[in-house]
């Protein structure tokens, strides 16, 4: 976090010098002001400079990109994070080596991830924005695992005439569920339990 | 490993001066204790234990790799 101090004439002046010596425009950063600074007599004898210090915000997108530096970091893991901004919200794909630690069992850890990240991206927001953590594709590898075992569930259940529960799953890979049956004429899907527990249902028609 | 905890915890709650990380070794285990700020209780918990179901997962998987069991103890 860049933090300096400049001064000018007025309060203006001086947040004007930091902001250029900073290179940053006035909504990315905060102003403090620590001396308003004195007029003086005819603007020389007993006049004050003006003086404020200026720190560097980071944006809600860029703190989540260092919260996934510095836990990679920690966890001994060497990866780059690719940021990816559209209007639903931010993607951070993880770059690197020796993923699986990070991807988890049934990508566990990856969920984690994309959880606290979105915890820390959205702290303090009014606006919500949906985050995404990916690594060496695997939300699109898990979304057609999930889409088999749809599919594979749903001609059991028609089979065996009975419903079939799946395990629990985050709210997001539940949604590849009922999505890929809702079109189905033989099974229809609900959820049933309480997250972190909630699960899929498929139900025979 | 506490480096990693406190990374975690660090952006979640709103007074990151009072989050404290204890250790306590034993031969087949490594227990770690967290407290944060009482008003900060609920964001490292979360409604139904969400929030700590999360920090877990991300530190086991960190311990997965030591052979010892790695516990993590919040409040």
């Amino acid at each position: 976090m860049r933090e300096i101090t400049a001064s000018g004439r007025t309060i203006e002046e001086a947040k004007e010098n930091a902001l250029s010596q900073l290179a940053l425009d006035e909504s990315q950063v905060k102003v403090d002001v620590i001396d308003e600074g004195k007029k003086g007599l005819l603007g020389v004898f007993g006049s004050k400079r003006a003086y404020v210090k200026v720190t560097e915000m980071k944006s809600a997108v860029d703190e989540g990109k260092q919260f996934l530096v510095d836990i990679s970091r920690d966890m001994n893991v060497s990866v780059d994070v690719q940021v990816k901004e559209d209007q639903h919200g931010v993607v951070y794909d993880l770059v690197g080596e020796k993923l699986g630690l990070l991807i988890g069992k049934r990508g566990q850890t990856i969920n984690a991830l994309q959880y606290l990240t979105h915890l820390v991206v959205n702290k303090n927001k009014d606006e919500y924005v949906t985050v995404v953590v990916d690594a060496e594709n695997y939300r699109a590898r898990r979304k057609e695992t999930l889409e088999d075992l749809a599919n594979k569930l749903a001609n059991k259940a028609m089979k065996l005439n009975k419903e079939v529960r799946l395990e629990p799953m985050p709210s997001f890979e539940r949604k590849i569920i009922h999505t890929a049956l809702q079109d189905h004429s033989k099974v229809s899907t609900y959820s049933d339990g309480r997250d972190p527990n909630r699960y899929v249902v498929i139900k025979p028609e | 490993m506490k480096a990693l905890i406190e990374t975690i915890v660090y952006p979640l709650v709103d007074h990151p001066d009072q989050i404290e990380v204890t250790v306590e070794e034993t031969d087949e285990k490594i227990r770690y204790h967290l407290t944060v700020h009482s008003d900060d209780v609920g964001k490292v918990i979360g409604k139904n234990g969400r929030i700590a179901k999360a920090i877990r997962t991300v530190v086991y998987a960190a311990g997965s790799d030591t052979n010892k069991r790695v516990y993590l103890d919040i409040m």
